[in-house]
């Protein structure tokens, strides 16, 4: 490419790429920023890459902006931190923001009713699907007896005794670092 | 004593309090990507500071899985702006995901450290099935609401439609989101016609 771009500039726009094109949240993007970073910038080569998303895994939070700041501060400090997650956050959130607002605007017509209806069973199916995904998961990590057991005694404090999930992932971790490895 | 307390309670009441407590919980405990955190923000914004009811949850979802661009922030920049304007949608990004963000650029030097301990792989695994029965409880809550609003044969109807369309054909969810976007904004219409087909031919049977 012919222009160079300043840094701040350019780790902006590999980020806004990479997640404009990324469709279906952020670890459909994964791939997309891989190809910015990687492929077309250098500023990581292949096992920082992999290294880098091996640590984000290990965290909490959004993936696609865990990896933004981490290269964004590698490739240029601070602003490259800011200008990284900016990329990555501002232009859909200020699309979802828009949409919203005219859509709530004509919130009593029986076009936008009908959609709102109509969305419904299919997030109930994608969060029965993910439900799947995410159970099949953890069978394969912790196997059956472990994950059934966490599941029952979850359904019980969330479902029944309405416990803040907060409190209950925090059990399940401390049962995963300290039970599980007795077993 | 007394002008202390109410202080700290309009404090803890400030919708922006509220927003940087209920969005950084989620930031911290939403193992395993996107997804996962959807019920999180959903506890916080609907259950415990009812920012908003459990329909315009839904079709915020629905809309964000439209666009392209990580869920989670899409979400927490509207709930934020939604209570406080932008200056909202800000302290809710920043609160959801500087945490995370800030421990990516420290933790680097421990890498070996933390992607190697089974001790740490094992403690997110162990939070998998709570996030499983989260996202269970959700599904059936909107697949009860589905019912309720479409009936119960249109609403089965729907269901096993979405079914194929995101297991069998494996389409993706936002298409398939949009699919029905776009089938819903004439439901009404569709529904107030075939009301007076059937009015119509009673009359002439009668």
């Amino acid at each position: 490419m012919g222009i160079i771009l300043p840094i701040g500039v350019a780790v902006f726009l590999a980020f806004f790429i990479a997640n404009i094109l990324g469709y279906g949240g952020g670890p459909a993007s994964i791939p997309l920023m891989y190809d910015q970073i990687v492929t077309r910038y250098g500023w990581l080569d292949n096992t920082e890459f992999s290294q880098m998303l091996a640590l984000g895994n290990s965290l909490p939070g959004p993936i696609a902006t865990k990896i933004a700041a981490y290269v964004g501060y590698d490739v240029y400090g601070w602003p490259g931190f800011l200008a990284a997650l900016a990329g990555t956050i501002i232009p859909s959130a200020v699309a979802l923001i828009y949409l919203l607002k005219i859509l709530r605007k004509y919130k009593q017509s029986p076009i936008v009713k009908g959609m709102s209806l109509l969305v419904q069973p299919v997030i109930a199916i994608m969060m029965l699907l993910l439900t799947w995904n995410m159970a099949a998961d953890a069978v394969g990590a912790i196997g059956y007896f472990h994950s059934i057991f966490i599941a029952g005694l979850a359904f019980l404090a969330l479902g029944k005794f309405k416990i803040h999930p907060a409190f209950v992932i925090i059990l399940a971790f401390a049962y995963g670092g300290f039970i599980i490895p007795l077993t | 004593m007394l002008n202390f307390i109410t202080k700290e309670e309009s404090f803890l009441k400030n919708p922006y309090t509220e927003l940087t407590i209920g969005m950084m919980r989620t930031g911290i405990l939403g193992f395993g990507g996107g997804p996962s955190v959807i019920p999180l923000i959903r506890h916080e914004a609907v259950s415990r500071y009812h920012w908003l009811d459990d329909d315009e949850f839904g079709d915020t979802l629905a809309i964000a899985n439209t666009l392209p661009g990580p869920i989670a922030t899409k979400m927490a920049a509207y709930l934020g702006y939604k209570l406080k304007g932008w200056p909202g949608a800000i302290v809710s990004v920043a609160s959801h995901v500087l945490p995370s963000c800030i421990a990516m650029v420290f933790l680097i030097a421990f890498i070996n450290v933390l992607s190697n301990s089974a001790m740490i792989s094992n403690m997110i695994a162990a939070v998998m099935p709570v996030v499983a029965v989260m996202l269970g409880q959700m599904a059936y809550e909107f697949g009860e609401k589905a019912v309720k609003g479409l009936g119960k044969v249109l609403g089965i109807t729907f269901f096993a439609i979405s079914f194929l369309l995101l297991q069998v054909i494996s389409l993706h969810p936002g298409i398939v989101i949009m699919m029905f976007l776009l089938y819903g904004a004439f439901h009404y219409k569709l529904k107030d016609r075939l009301k007076n087909k059937k009015t119509d031919s009673k009359e002439e049977s009668a």
